[in-house]
């Protein structure tokens, strides 16, 4: 009984780690580009509903609706201010830099602002635990509502990227972004709405992460951005199903090899288990192998 | 051109060596300056930070002692000269801001907060033979030089007086201990607990650790101790992820005796925790701020009259006899602020083992080694608030 409740924890953090993943993707796969500071948009999002519940007493639904259009926002001015202008850049480590030093700035803002002091975030996902076998599995309504919300974005996104407009030109975009703007492509404005996207997404993953572990400070998405870019890279970065999946295993592997191997070593055990799927597969999971063309 | 070129540069010479010689003149001005009348206290810790609440709480405790002494008379007559610098509970900082305070012309270091900064610090004052006394500092490293004291319970006497505690108020048998096997104070209380358990008869169950960067999720650690029956909790950690393995552990209805050290004193003070989770709560601790005595009484009052109404934590009681175990070493060994540090230190390490300070947390008296000799008291937390037990 404790394997399946070790289990469906693993699964519940992976779920976040999901969330968090797909934001890395979708800007690699669409602005080729790495961005570091998308954990901290994630503690940005977990602030604003803790401002908004806490402090204004706003319903939870609407905070993290606030929360979100916050955290869109922000992404979209940041793409903009900071990643925008070195888009054509010679090096690609040029804005790679730059979104390590956006991800100290909004750090330090948030140091500033809020206080390096942790805040317990407000219990916002009010359903009831599940019991299962008697009483003996425990199920809480916050791993229900996490793992429920990362499946329904997931289908969401993989719908709109195959089948909508905006969508399809965000996959023309992210194959040769030189021929879709022959074809008519407005380019900007589709990076744009990825960061959108992608940074609508943090605020709902900060929100999740914060429901389940309540302890807000300005480095809490730090971590969690770490192991979700690794989520990312594990299912093979680009792809949509591969972050998903990417997340949810790493969440499992995290929690098993901390119930039977080591709880010292836990993430020693995660890092490792990357390692070797590079190894074997150098794209990760579901990454595509493409040939260079000679 | 050239011809000017030269006096340029032969200016720019006999300017730099004018503000030398101000700035050595400043320099012998300083340590003219040093030589005031007044003796000066310097104290380092955590005031950001998760570990804030600590430093905040033996900043204030100390500056109560500290303007009471001044308002009384001073040290041998002389007034006492307080500063505090922030640590943030960082190794790095604290030894710059120990830097800082022997640059301001500190004689007496009343700190640093929090172990892991300490023992940086103590190094360093072993070299400059600084004297150190740490309200708080429990790692045994914390105070291994003869220039160093501490007045709480080192890690080792914190892990072994809960022990000896829980056993022979037969609070349970079966132990589980979740501890931060990233943090020298955490792994040094578990080590001792472990050893002394044995002597009381306690079963340890399951032992189960986590780090720094993975500390959040503790579901599997709790799973653990709730599989292995165990009817006591024991947390030999800061307050901040005791606040998360609280609220885990009542997600899954799993409910020991949960007992735990200094580090879980700052709790009930945590912005916006449940405190009806911390009920039942029990940690070792020398000070609660409803014990009926008079001195405890009348330092709660003036604490809260200076300080917002705030409740004293046990922190702040420490800094405050820490403070007061400055005076009674100082008048002991009739050191005066013209001393330099140093012989400052060598009095005072002196007369610390020969004093008995009649303090909030007990009637303490010093080793030779630094280590304070005092009862362990424990506190339950009910309806939110500390009780003696």
């Amino acid at each position: 009984m404790s394997f399946i409740s070790y289990l469906i924890n693993g699964i519940s953090l992976g779920s976040v780690y999901a969330i968090i993943a797909l934001g890395y993707t979708m800007v690699y796969g669409i602005a080729k580009m790495l961005n570091f500071a998308h954990g901290d948009v994630i503690m940005i999002g977990g602030y604003v509903v803790l401002i908004a519940v806490s402090g204004f007493g706003l319903s939870p639904v609407l905070a993290v609706v606030l929360s979100m259009v916050i955290c869109t926002l922000l992404g979209m001015g940041i793409e903009k201010v900071a990643y925008k202008p070195l888009r054509n850049a010679t090096s690609p480590l040029a804005v790679l830099i730059t979104a390590i030093g956006v991800s100290y700035f909004l750090q330090n803002i948030a140091l500033i602002f809020f206080g390096a002091e942790a805040k317990t975030f407000p219990d916002i996902i009010k359903l009831p635990a599940l019991k299962l076998a008697g009483g003996e599995l425990t199920i809480t309504g916050t791993t229900i509502v996490t793992i429920i919300t990362s499946v329904v974005i997931v289908v969401a996104l993989s719908l709109f990227v195959n089948k909508s407009k905006p969508g399809k030109a965000m996959k023309a975009v992210s194959e040769d972004r030189g021929a879709a703007q022959l074809m008519g492509i407005n380019v900007n404005a589709t990076i744009s709405l990825t960061f959108a996207i992608g940074s609508g997404l943090a605020a709902i993953a900060g929100v999740l992460l914060c429901a389940a572990y309540p302890s807000l400070t300005p480095y809490t998405g730090a971590m969690p951005g770490i192991k979700a870019f690794t989520a990312a890279v594990f299912g093979g970065i680009g792809s949509i199903p591969g972050a998903m999946i990417g997340g949810i295993l790493l969440g499992v592997i995290e929690i098993l090899g901390k119930a039977y191997i080591s709880s010292q070593v836990a993430d020693a055990i995660v890092f490792s288990v990357l390692i070797i799927v590079l190894l074997v597969k150098p794209t990760g999971l579901f990454g595509k192998n493409i040939q260079e063309k000679v | 051109m050239k011809r000017a070129k030269r006096i340029f540069s032969l200016l720019v010479v006999f300017v730099l060596l004018m503000t030398g010689v101000v700035a050595c003149g400043n320099k012998n001005g300083a340590s003219e300056k040093g030589k005031e009348d007044t003796f000066k206290i310097g104290s380092i810790g955590p005031v950001t930070g998760a570990a804030a609440v600590y430093g905040a709480a033996v900043k204030n405790g100390a500056q109560l002692a500290v303007d009471e002494i001044n308002a009384d008379g001073g040290i041998n007559g002389k007034q006492i000269e307080y500063k505090f610098e922030d640590d943030v509970n960082d190794a790095e900082k604290a030894v710059n801001a120990y830097n800082t305070l022997k640059d301001w012309g500190m004689q007496m270091l009343m700190g640093t907060v929090t172990s892991t900064p300490c023992i940086a610090v103590q190094s360093e004052a072993l070299n400059d033979n600084m004297f150190l006394l740490t309200p708080s500092g429990t790692a045994i490293k914390c105070i291994e030089g003869a220039n160093a004291f501490r007045l709480c319970f080192s890690d080792p006497a914190q892990g072994t007086k809960s022990a000896e505690y829980i056993g022979e108020h037969q609070i349970g048998k079966k132990i589980a201990i979740i501890y931060d096997s990233s943090d020298a104070y955490s792994k040094g209380i578990y080590e001792n607990f472990t050893k002394e358990a044995k002597n009381q008869g306690l079963e340890v169950v399951s032992a189960e650790a986590f780090t720094e960067d993975n500390n959040k999720d503790f579901k599997v650690q709790l799973q653990k101790a709730k599989d292995a029956d165990a009817d006591v909790l024991f947390l030999p950690i800061y307050y901040t992820e005791a606040s998360l393995i609280l609220k885990q552990a009542d997600d899954m209805e799993f409910a020991p005796a949960i007992f735990g050290c200094d580090g879980l004193d700052g709790l009930l003070t945590l912005e916006g925790f449940d405190k009806s989770l911390a009920e039942g709560v029990m940690l070792l601790t020398p000070f609660a701020a409803n014990a009926e005595d008079e001195a405890t009484q009348n330092f709660v009052t003036a604490f809260k009259d200076a300080n917002d109404g705030q409740v004293p934590i046990q922190f702040a009681a420490d800094a405050y006899d820490a403070i007061y175990a400055i005076k009674l070493a100082a008048e002991n060994g009739e050191i005066t602020p013209e001393m330099n540090a140093s012989d400052i230190c060598d009095k005072l390490a002196d007369s610390m083992t020969k004093i008995e300070l009649p303090g909030l947390t007990g009637d303490t008296k010093w080793e030779k080694d630094g280590e304070p000799n005092k009862e362990p008291k424990a506190v339950v937390v009910e309806n939110g608030e500390y009780k003696m037990m």
